[in-house]
């Protein structure tokens, strides 16, 4: 640059703005580049499943291979309940750990094996996690269940739920908690009544990060909760889930099935999406009034 | 906090919603089609008993059912002696229905009905054959004009009894390809992708073309498919026809032995469909929970009465009077 | 107060006197600290926050324990060799993972090759360039993107991407770069192009938010002083932002990576599932993660299923390496930077 600025001549100058214009351009065409495949996926994805979606895709159970109609009603509930699982357990103990990180351990060596080990969980290939439940819960308990499933993906909820809600709390003033000691409010009330309430709508929105990422997860499923083409609530039984019948009809030859596969995308996306966009509502609402 | 205990209250209504008569087992995708028919039949007649059929594969079929994962499992396949032995159940084969597997075909431009000869077949899916203008096909095919391209062979990536009757098949008529890939629910295969359960297969071939691969009949007919005819023992060439199944049960049926583990691929009889097979349902002799098993022999006997007649409609072969005779007194025996 | 608990207290005053490794304590904290946690229930909560952080090390000790335990059998038969050999014969019981290590370090790789360049690009311009109105947009476009579960993508991989391959790029492809043996027909839309084109799709959301976060992140008298010393727009992006950003963007870059590595089902449903190793990129191929999808739960024989564990075991510890490696380069470069700036 001192270069250009000691001998500025046209031609430089030129093949500068040249450069530039080069690169301008090369950015607006990789933007329309990578733009078309995601609004292909969704577009097409939409396209595909709302035309495929009517009463019966929420109200029906699988209809036997080979046969028309049926619905998906029993997987919707099926990733209900395998995900709140998840969340009950994932959600307080990613928590305490982000808690305990921020609050008790900063600095200390415990700390960073702790926040090594979060790192090391978070990037666990999904699959992995699959084998993991499979033989710590699946084969010790003799059977396929919607609970290793959701252990399974609650596992994978607490790194990120740990890494989120030691970063906000880390943004949370010192101040504010000295204050609240000073009033002589114990350390544990601090913490739950100051610290965390003011950093809740960050820690909501990384709970929510873990939750649309597990949400859709497959893997893990597919040794754990099994699949079911009937009604199930029973936690030790297999359970349908949303993600693993997509999968069966996904790779199927049927185009009934390739149908309910788009339509039953569509609805897992727009779940996620419902579920998220309903948290974070919820959270503004009840978080601090000058939490933001 | 309120919506955490919630939660908590459904997941405990969840847990308390406990069936003891729901029964799950794996295996086999070769006879889901019909599987799938009767369990969802039978649910609706037995009101409270679901019986939740997952077809993942033979082979998962014969681990998880070992493992006592699952209630019972069901293979194409019959288990070797060490699968057997290593079982930690002691396993009572059911033979079901019978069905055939099909060489299934996607190939542009050709109208004809294809014919593959047995060697032509081991010859693809060892590699030696990987063009479909290749003589030994042009040989088995007078007439048929045929494409210059290369064949895509489909075959299982998970462990399928339809791999096992496939390759039980080829290694009887092709001593080379019993040498070099043997027979077993997942062998090694040199050429070719890989696709999860029959309908993986029956997929990848419907929307690839120039490819060819294996199937169970109903998945080539549902899908209206092009399947070839084979050459088989006799010399005749026989499309895969229920008649044809019931043909070769029919010529094995003296070998079929007590435990009704028995090879009916290549059977003699110019009717003979040569790629057939019984399908198995694998039940432990024995119940831990008696009314799981008072489930199993309830419906054991209502497919002997109901179940078989509803074969034929889904192209796989009933069982022949004589098995279903012995079948009845071995489900007696489990308890 | 009691005595012990008075005890306590000044054991803790005098701990947090004599450490002062807590960087933000100070001694009004750590006063007020010691002041107000004598009671019982501040220290059951301290325990239960511990038992939380602590749980999630069992966790992990848990997964290796077993990774490493169930797969004793297959490390003891084959060893070294595991790694080496490219047999997978579950018939004759002989196992080897290469195929499986290349084709999942091939689509990975080539995915980043797609995806990098284009990710950092729409980073650029979403930052840097864009009108202001269409920038909120694409940026909600591109966290859809990346809402929307593997399996999805598999599914539209699986029916549109694939006959696009097979029928469209597949052919330009063969007549532009066919003379570098990479792309040689038969070319059936199946195969590592594939998987890897589907990967990139699926990590760009990733790379390119981090990246566009951490550019955003460098302040604006960065930008300002290379425009006031007369560079194009280009030029202060390069020196301004690139150069700043540049610490951030590889980790962006390798968080793409381990995700690559351990994606299993899009990848699954399009790469062929055969173990081969080849140059040609419409080959299939087989992947450490695909092919524990489709063989854990069938896997007959316990030497095969030890052998999966195994290869369950390579991915962990692959993506293990990936982070470490990632972790010591950002390390580096920061202690690089601080050194040189401020």
């Amino acid at each position: 640059m001192g270069s250009s600025l000691n001998a500025p001549s046209r031609f430089r100058n030129g093949a500068r703005t040249l450069t530039d214009r080069l690169v301008t351009g090369i950015a607006v065409f990789s933007t329309i580049l990578v733009l078309l495949p995601l609004v292909a996926i969704l577009g097409y994805l939409i396209y595909k499943g709302a035309s495929s979606l009517n009463l019966a895709f929420f109200t029906k159970v699988p209809v036997p291979v080979g046969q028309s109609g049926g619905g998906m009603a029993n997987s919707i509930v099926g990733s209900g309940i395998i995900l709140l699982v998840a969340s009950v357990i994932g959600i307080p103990l990613g928590i305490a750990a982000g808690v305990y990180l921020a609050e008790y351990g900063p600095g200390s060596w415990l700390g960073h094996v702790i926040r090594f080990t979060a790192d090391v969980l978070n990037g666990v290939p999904s699959i992995v996690m699959g084998i993991v439940a499979y033989s710590l819960i699946v084969s010790k308990q003799h059977h396929f269940s919607a609970l290793a499933g959701g252990i399974a993906l609650a596992i994978m909820m607490v790194p990120t739920v740990t890494r989120t809600t030691e970063e906000m709390l880390a943004t949370v003033p010192t101040a504010l908690r000295e204050a609240a000691l000073g009033l002589g409010i114990p350390q544990w009330r601090t913490i739950v009544s100051v610290s965390l309430r003011a950093a809740s709508p960050g820690i909501i929105t990384g709970c929510m990060l873990a939750f649309a990422r597990v949400a859709g997860e497959t893997a893990p499923l597919l040794f754990t909760a099994f699949g079911n083409q009937f009604w199930s609530l029973n936690l030790n039984q297999p359970m349908a889930a949303l993600p693993l019948q997509l999968y069966t009809y996904a790779v199927s030859p049927y185009d009934e099935w390739h149908r309910l596969a788009w339509a039953g995308a569509l609805v897992l996306i727009l779940l996620i999406m419902i579920s998220v966009t309903l948290v974070r509502l919820f959270a503004a609402r009840n978080s601090l009034a000058g939490g933001r | 906090m309120n919506m955490k205990f919630a939660g908590l209250a459904v997941l405990a209504t969840v847990a308390l919603g406990a069936q003891a008569q729901d029964l799950t087992g794996a295996g086999a995708t070769f006879p889901n089609p019909i599987y799938s028919r009767w369990f969802s039949e039978y649910s609706g007649s037995h009101p409270g008993v679901k019986i939740n059929y997952q077809s993942v594969g033979s082979g998962a079929g014969i681990r998880q059912v070992s493992q006592k994962i699952v209630d019972f499992g069901a293979s194409d396949g019959p288990m070797t002696d060490q699968q057997l032995s290593e079982s930690k159940v002691k396993l009572f084969h059911i033979p079901t229905v019978l069905g055939a597997v099909v060489p299934v075909y996607n190939v542009p431009g050709v109208n004809a009905e294809l014919k593959f000869s047995p060697d032509v077949l081991a010859a693809i899916y060892v590699g030696q054959i990987n063009h479909w203008n290749d003589p030994r096909i042009a040989r088995d095919n007078p007439g048929v004009t045929l494409p210059d391209h290369q064949i895509l062979p489909v075959y299982r990536s998970d462990g399928s009894g339809t791999t096992y009757i496939f390759t039980d098949y080829l290694s009887k008529v092709s001593p080379d390809f019993q040498q070099r890939i043997g027979r077993s629910t997942s062998v090694k295969w040199p050429v070719g992708i890989g696709q999860k359960g029959n309908e993986g297969v029956a997929g990848m071939v419907r929307n690839s073309q120039f490819s060819l691969g294996y199937v169970e009949l109903i998945y080539a007919e549902q899908n209206h498919m092009s399947y070839g005819q084979v050459k088989n023992a006799a010399g005749k060439w026989v499309k895969a026809s229920t008649d044809g199944v019931t043909a070769a049960a029919a010529a094995a049926i003296k070998t079929i032995p007590a435990d009704y583990r028995v090879s009916i691929t290549n059977a003699p009889g110019p009717n003979s469909y040569p790629i057939s097979s019984f399908t198995w349902l694998l039940v432990p002799q024995h119940f831990d929970d008696a009314a799981k098993g008072k489930v199993m022999v309830d419906f054991l006997r209502w497919m002997l009465q109901n179940g078989e007649g509803e074969a034929a409609s889904m192209t796989y072969a009933p069982l022949p009077k004589p098995v279903a005779d012995r079948v009845a007194q071995t489900i007696g025996q489990i308890r | 107060m009691p005595l012990a608990a008075l005890a306590q207290n000044e054991a803790r005053t005098a701990e947090a006197a004599e450490a002062p490794v807590v960087p933000d304590t100070t001694g009004v904290r750590a006063f007020l600290m010691s002041r107000g946690s004598g009671s019982v229930a501040d220290s059951v909560f301290g325990v239960l926050m511990l038992v939380g952080a602590l749980s999630l090390f069992v966790i992990v000790a848990l997964i290796v324990w077993m990774l490493v335990h169930n797969s004793q059998l297959s490390i003891h038969a084959f060893g070294m060799r595991f790694f080496r050999s490219t047999n997978w014969d579950p018939v004759n019981g002989d196992f080897g993972a290469l195929p499986f290590i290349y084709g999942t370090i091939v689509s990975s790789l080539l995915a980043l090759v797609i995806a990098v360049p284009l990710s950092l690009a729409v980073a650029i311009f979403v930052l840097e360039i864009c009108p202001i109105p269409l920038r909120g947009a694409i940026s909600f476009l591109t966290e859809l993107l990346a809402a929307i579960p593997s399996i999805v993508y598999g599914l539209w991989a699986v029916f549109v991407l694939v006959p696009l391959v097979r029928d469209k790029f597949g052919p330009i492809l063969e007549k532009l770069l066919g003379w570098t043996g990479l792309f040689v027909e038969p070319n059936f839309g199946v195969g590592v192009f594939t998987a890897a084109l589907i990967l990139a799709v699926m990590i760009f959301p990733v790379i390119s938010s981090i990246s566009r976060d951490v550019m955003r992140a460098v302040p604006n008298h960065q930008r300002e002083a290379a425009l006031a010393l007369g560079s194009t727009r280009w030029e202060m992006i390069r020196m301004g932002v690139l150069r700043n950003a540049r610490i951030g963007i590889i980790g962006a870059i390798i968080l793409g990576l381990g995700r690559a590595l351990g994606e299993t089902m899009a990848v699954t449903m399009v790469i062929g599932n055969h173990p081969d190793i080849s140059k040609n990129l419409f080959n299939p191929a087989y992947t450490l993660s695909s092919v524990i999808a489709n063989e854990f739960s069938e896997a007959t024989g316990d030497l095969y299923l030890s052998a999966l564990i195994e290869i369950g075991l390579a991915l962990f510890l692959v993506t293990i390496v990936v982070n470490a490696v990632a972790r010591l380069l950002v390390w580096v470069v920061t202690r690089g930077n601080t050194a040189k700036a401020v």
